[in-house]
Order: C-alpha cells, then sequence, then structure tokens
C-alpha cells in the first residue's frame, strides 16, 4: 500500500528531526498534503495511527492534515482551473495543453514537540 | 519542566527526493554510468525483459542488476542464474516505491564504479514508483498487452516520467482486446516524444529495437 510507504518516510524524517532537538516527545504532525497527491487521508491515517506506535517519539502523536487544493494552469489561454473537477483538460479553451500548478505536494509541515528542562 | 514548543520543519518529500536524485544522475554520468530504471505493473515482464535484455548486451557492456522487491528475493536468483551477471536484492520493507535513498544506498551496495548499464527493476506498482525518481538516466516503463491498452490514460504520471515504452507479451494480442495503435496513441497524449517498443520476451519479436534503445542510452551517457 502506497500510504504506508509515505508514512515510514514522513515518521523517519520526524525522528530524526525530534533526536537532533533533543525531545521528549512530539505532541503533534502537520503535514500538508495535495488533493491530487497519491496520498488518500483516510489511508494515510490509518497506516500513520499504527505505525506510531512503533517509534521512539510519536507515541502518542496526533497527526493534522491539511488538505491543499489542486490547481492547473493551461498554457494557451493562460487561465488556472480545480484540478479535480476538470483534469487535464482546460474548461475555458479545451485545451489540453496544461500543467499541475498546485495540489501534488507532500510537504512535512511542522511538529510541535514536549522537551524537559 | 515541561516546554511545548514548534519545530518548523517546511520539507516537500517529493522535493528533497528530487534533489538526491539530481545529484545521483550527475554523479553516475561523471563516471559514464547508463542507470535504466524499469517500472510496471506486478507481473507484466520486467524479470523476463532484463534477462532477455542482459543476455543480449552482456558481450558488450559490463552490467549490474538490482532488483527491488516488497520482500522476496526470487527475481535476483532468476536473474542472477539465467544472465550470470553481477545482482543484488533489495527490500522496501513493505513499502510499495523505492526512496532515493534506497536506490542509492542500492548502488552502492553493488558496487558501480566498473559498469557501463545499472538496471534496476522497481516495484511493480503504476503509481508511486513514478512519484520518486530514483536518480536513473533513463526510464523505460512496460505494459503488457493482457493489461489493456488504456492504462497510459489511467496512470498518467507513469507515463509522463517514461523516456521510453515498451509494450510486452505482443505474442499474446490475438488473445486480448488490445489495439497497438490505441496504446501508441495513449502513451503520445502523455509523453509525445517518448519510443514505443512493441515486443514479446517470449518469442525474441521487436527485441532488436528495444536493445538498440538501451545502447543509445548508453552511449549517451558515455560521451
Ligand atoms: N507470453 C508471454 N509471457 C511473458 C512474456 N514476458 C513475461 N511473460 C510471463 O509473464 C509472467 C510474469 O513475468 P515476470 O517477468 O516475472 O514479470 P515481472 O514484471 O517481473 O513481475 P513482478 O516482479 O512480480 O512484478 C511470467 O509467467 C512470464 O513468463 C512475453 O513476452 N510473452
Ligand atoms: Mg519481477
Ligand atoms: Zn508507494
Ligand atoms: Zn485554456
Amino acid at each position: 500500500m502506497h500510504e504506508l510507504g509515505i508514512v515510514v518516510h514522513v515518521i523517519e524524517q520526524v525522528e530524526k528531526v525530534a533526536e537532533e532537538n533533543n525531545v521528549e516527545k512530539v505532541a503533534r504532525l502537520s503535514l500538508e498534503v495535495g488533493e491530487v497527491s497519491s496520498v488518500v487521508p483516510d489511508l494515510f491515517r490509518d497506516c500513520f495511527e499504527w505505525s506510531k506506535k512503533k517509534t521512539k517519539y510519536l507515541q502518542d502523536c496526533e497527526l493534522e492534515l491539511i488538505i491543499l487544493e489542486g490547481l492547473s494552469y493551461c498554457q494557451d489561454c493562460g487561465e488556472t482551473y480545480k484540478t479535480t473537477e476538470y483534469a487535464k483538460k482546460c474548461p475555458h479553451c479545451g485545451s489540453y495543453n496544461t500543467y499541475l500548478v498546485t495540489g501534488n505536494e507532500i510537504n512535512i509541515k511542522d511538529i510541535q514537540v514536549v522537551t524537559r528542562t | 519542566m515541561e516546554n511545548v514548543r514548534v519545530l518548523e520543519i517546511k520539507e516537500d518529500i517529493a522535493s528533497r527526493n528530487n534533489e538526491q536524485a539530481k545529484s545521483i544522475r550527475a554523479e553516475l554520468k561523471e563516471k559514464k554510468i547508463c542507470f535504466l530504471n524499469i517500472m510496471s505493473s506486478p507481473g507484466s515482464g520486467k524479470t523476463t525483459l532484463i534477462v532477455n535484455l542482459v543476455n543480449r548486451l552482456k558481450d558488450r557492456y559490463r552490467i549490474g542488476v538490482i532488483e527491488a522487491d516488497i520482500d522476496s528475493a526470487v527475481d535476483a536468483y532468476t536473474v542472477a542464474e539465467k544472465t550470470g551477471v553481477k545482482t543484488i536484492q533489495i527490500h522496501t520493507g513493505g513499502a510499495c516505491h523505492l526512496t532515493c535513498q534506497m536506490s542509492y544506498d542500492s548502488l552502492c551496495a553493488l558496487g558501480v564504479d566498473d559498469l557501463d548499464l545499472v538496471i534496476l527493476e522497481n516495484i511493480g506498482n503504476l503509481v508511486c514508483p513514478a512519484e520518486f525518481d530514483t536518480g536513473a538516466t533513463a526510464n523505460l516503463v512496460i505494459l503488457s498487452v493482457p493489461e489493456g491498452d488504456d492504462k497510459p490514460l489511467k496512470y498518467p504520471l507513469m507515463f509522463e516520467v517514461a523516456s521510453a515504452v515498451a509494450v510486452t507479451k505482443k505474442d499474446v494480442l490475438p488473445a486480448f482486446d488490445f489495439s497497438i495503435e490505441s496504446a501508441e496513441k495513449n502513451v503520445r497524449m502523455r509523453k509525445p516524444d517518448a519510443p514505443v517498443f512493441f515486443v514479446s520476451a517470449a518469442t525474441g519479436e521487436g527485441m532488436d529495437g528495444l536493445v538498440s534503445y538501451v545502447e543509445g542510452e548508453i552511449a549517451k551517457v558515455a560521451d
């Protein structure tokens, strides 16, 4: 399953940052996920809940998913449109000469951590 | 005392992977090594095609093969046994795609300095291997006749990242509702300039064209 691979990767990165910053635990993880990225939010959550139990710092971590809208740009007429509604075909002029501007990202935005001094 | 604070990470998983892939590609070009990443659905015929290609090229080039799998090692045994070239198996531990880090580690494990061509059999999957650049100098995407000629429409990104497409199992064409013209047209919609080869690893039909293509890719990095 694809989501599991991404979760494993995200957790690795976060554990690394946690280790480097001497934190006690990570309380929240905020992730930005593009609407047309290959990540299905519900599946991602399930994989995350399952995987976090095996981590050092993310045992009680809450996952925040921020969904970013998918927008495409048409090179023929210069208009921007919603990718989820029209896919590759520009609704303004019918051209297929379009590309995705936003919506494909999977960004680890930030983490809220607890440190003890 | 307990302190709570926020650490900014702002890391785009894909862009980090892309950066790493770029540097691997540059290093391979520097060393004049062609790195061919083969991607397809499970069972399309990647391993069979690799065996075939290697046996047609191994007299003229020094070749190594990396077999990626979720968990097994069957493909590496098959390739090693049927070709005799240096082959390693790597495992993704459950994940359905290879990250660039895994690709880099496997190049190091294989040892590539004495090779002209490294072939990577990626995980059988038409979705996410397309999103994770492996650092390959060329991506060969395989589509087999039984899967249907509409796959490029359903998995656009995979065909957009293809340097070339090989339609395999051409020998079973009579048994399937598969149109060569539609397949070619559908690939063109995604990647207008990618060469498309129609081959059968079983009968050897069309393999010469594909072999020339790979030789061309080797020549590209060699000069
Ligand atoms: N008829 C025919 N069968 C083929 C051809 N190429 C491969 N096969 C058969 O297709 C099946 C799968 O081939 P593999 O080479 O193992 O496919 P793969 O893509 O490596 O499979 P995974 O590694 O499991 O994803 C085997 O039974 C092969 O014998 C071909 O050109 N023609
Ligand atoms: Mg295989
Ligand atoms: Zn994946
Ligand atoms: Zn337009």
